[in-house]
């Protein structure tokens, strides 16, 4: 018979919604995320909350009523009506140079949200799927919406084991830092792999070097781990980090994956 | 009343009469998916439509002698990037409904990995909707939903689902992949049905 029905419901049932709607915010705060990024962190007084790993639509509008309209990842999460964002640079963009270079606390924008009810995690008390081992793989701002997961994990002191594999081309690439050391840190167990492309700090135990199979296999958790996989970054990333995943493995059918368009 | 953003003026290169509202112009073409790209070859490709009463099923090649023919159409994702005047080839979805009988009126159209995403059948007959095989004059690539996936380009660009396996005919609109994450059930990217 058909195999249809077979493979329908091998996809995740929606997670619990909260009804975008367009809100206006205020840029509450900005600091230089890498050289190419910034964090950006918005008030929306509005803001019904988030879950971990949700994205927004953010609208600039110009004087004359000219709009333009960009998707971005949250790299924050809960009830709170503080939304962190962190935008990278795409040097012939419209909106993101506006972001990364132009934008100033008590600035007025527009966001639509929250977005996306697929590449979310939650804690544990809130869905019974998350008390499974969770492998994060993020390449570049690839991060952010994987910090917003690291950061839930980490305060709601959520007993399932986390790794994150980041892959950046130097020290002075890495988004959030000191997020991440906190979250290291905390009794919510994580484990950071870091994959330098072109230059690593002193003592990094990973060989520099883009990140290949090998480097991904021994870092990640293994197949039989029955992790919840997030993978997010450009588009050439996810698809070569998906396949090594399945190389390896891996039962690629249940990863989830964002993907970078970048038209800035 | 829109807010302002002190400061913005917009770089303006994307004013088109054929872009909708709040899309921008892409000269690549950018990849979505929710998760893994399937690998399927086009000698284990199938089609099938599955009625109240019947299932039909097509081979590749049943599949291509129903008819292949090239359109250039614009394609609008909802996240907010545009093609527009794009090659494709592919055969009308018409042509194998022609071969079904059925009351129901709407579609949940399935794909390998368990994508699913719901179109009422009105909208993908009348030349709306192809199983599409090649755009930009070439296969399409497996990223881009190869080796067939569905086209229906006057709805926002989920609604045309990758690697696409069959359609099953249901009695309700009810919602697909997307549209269980958030996203609306019909999808016109003129009326920005972006979200739900």
């Amino acid at each position: 018979m058909s195999g249809l029905e077979a493979r329908v419901g091998t996809v995740a049932p929606p997670a619990s919604r909260r009804r975008p709607a367009w809100h206006d915010a205020t840029v509450a705060a900005v600091r230089a995320e890498t050289p190419t990024a910034r964090r950006i962190i918005l008030d929306v007084p509005t803001w019904p909350g988030n879950d971990a790993g949700q994205h927004l639509d953010l609208r600039l509008t110009a004087e004359d009523g000219y709009q333009a309209t960009r998707s971005y990842s949250i790299a924050s999460s809960g009830s709170g009506t503080r939304v962190t964002l962190a935008v990278d640079r795409v040097d012939d963009g419209e909106v993101s140079p506006f972001l990364v270079d132009a934008v100033e606390v008590g600035d007025a924008l527009e966001v639509h949200g929250p977005l996306g009810g697929w590449f979310v995690w939650h804690p544990e008390t809130s869905s019974s799927s998350a008390s499974r081992p969770v492998q994060l793989i993020a390449g570049g701002s690839g991060i952010v919406p994987l910090v917003a997961m690291v950061s839930a994990h980490a305060e709601a002191a959520d007993p399932a084991p986390f790794r994150l594999l980041y892959a950046v081309r130097t020290p002075e690439d890495v988004f959030f830092r000191s997020e991440l050391a906190d979250a290291a840190n905390a009794p919510a167990p994580l484990e950071v792999t870091i994959v330098y492309s072109r230059r690593a700090p002193d003592g990094s135990p990973v060989p520099v070097g883009r990140l290949t199979r090998d480097t991904l296999g021994a870092a990640v958790l293994p197949p039989d781990a029955g992790a919840l996989v997030y993978v997010c970054g450009s588009t050439p990333f996810v698809e070569q980090v998906l396949r090594w995943l399945g190389e390896l493995g891996h039962d690629t059918v249940e990863v989830r994956a964002e993907r970078f368009g970048g038209n800035g | 009343m829109a807010t302002f953003t002190r400061g913005f003026g917009g770089r303006r290169r994307d004013e088109d009469d054929r872009l909708p509202p709040g899309q921008t112009l892409v000269r690549d073409w950018p990849v979505l998916s929710a998760g893994d790209t399937p690998d399927v070859s086009p000698t284990d490709w199938t089609f099938s439509i599955r009625t109240e009463t019947a299932r039909h099923e097509w081979t590749w090649d049943e599949v291509h002698a129903l008819g292949v023919e090239d359109v250039t159409v614009d394609i609008h994702c909802v996240t907010h990037w545009s093609k527009l005047a794009m090659p494709w080839r592919g055969v009308p979805l018409d042509r194998l409904f022609e071969q079904v009988e059925t009351s129901l009126d709407f579609c949940m159209v399935h794909s390998v990995g368990g994508y699913t995403t719901n179109v009422p059948l009105d909208e993908l007959l009348d030349g709306q909707a192809w199983i599409a095989f090649e755009a930009d004059g070439a296969p399409l690539e497996a990223e881009h939903g190869g080796p067939a996936r569905l086209l229906v380009p006057h709805l926002y660009f989920w609604k045309s689902a990758k690697w696409v396996r069959g359609i099953v005919m249901q009695a309700d609109d009810e919602p697909g992949f997307w549209e269980n994450a958030g996203y609306h059930l019909h999808g016109d990217p003129w009326k920005e049905e972006r979200y739900w």
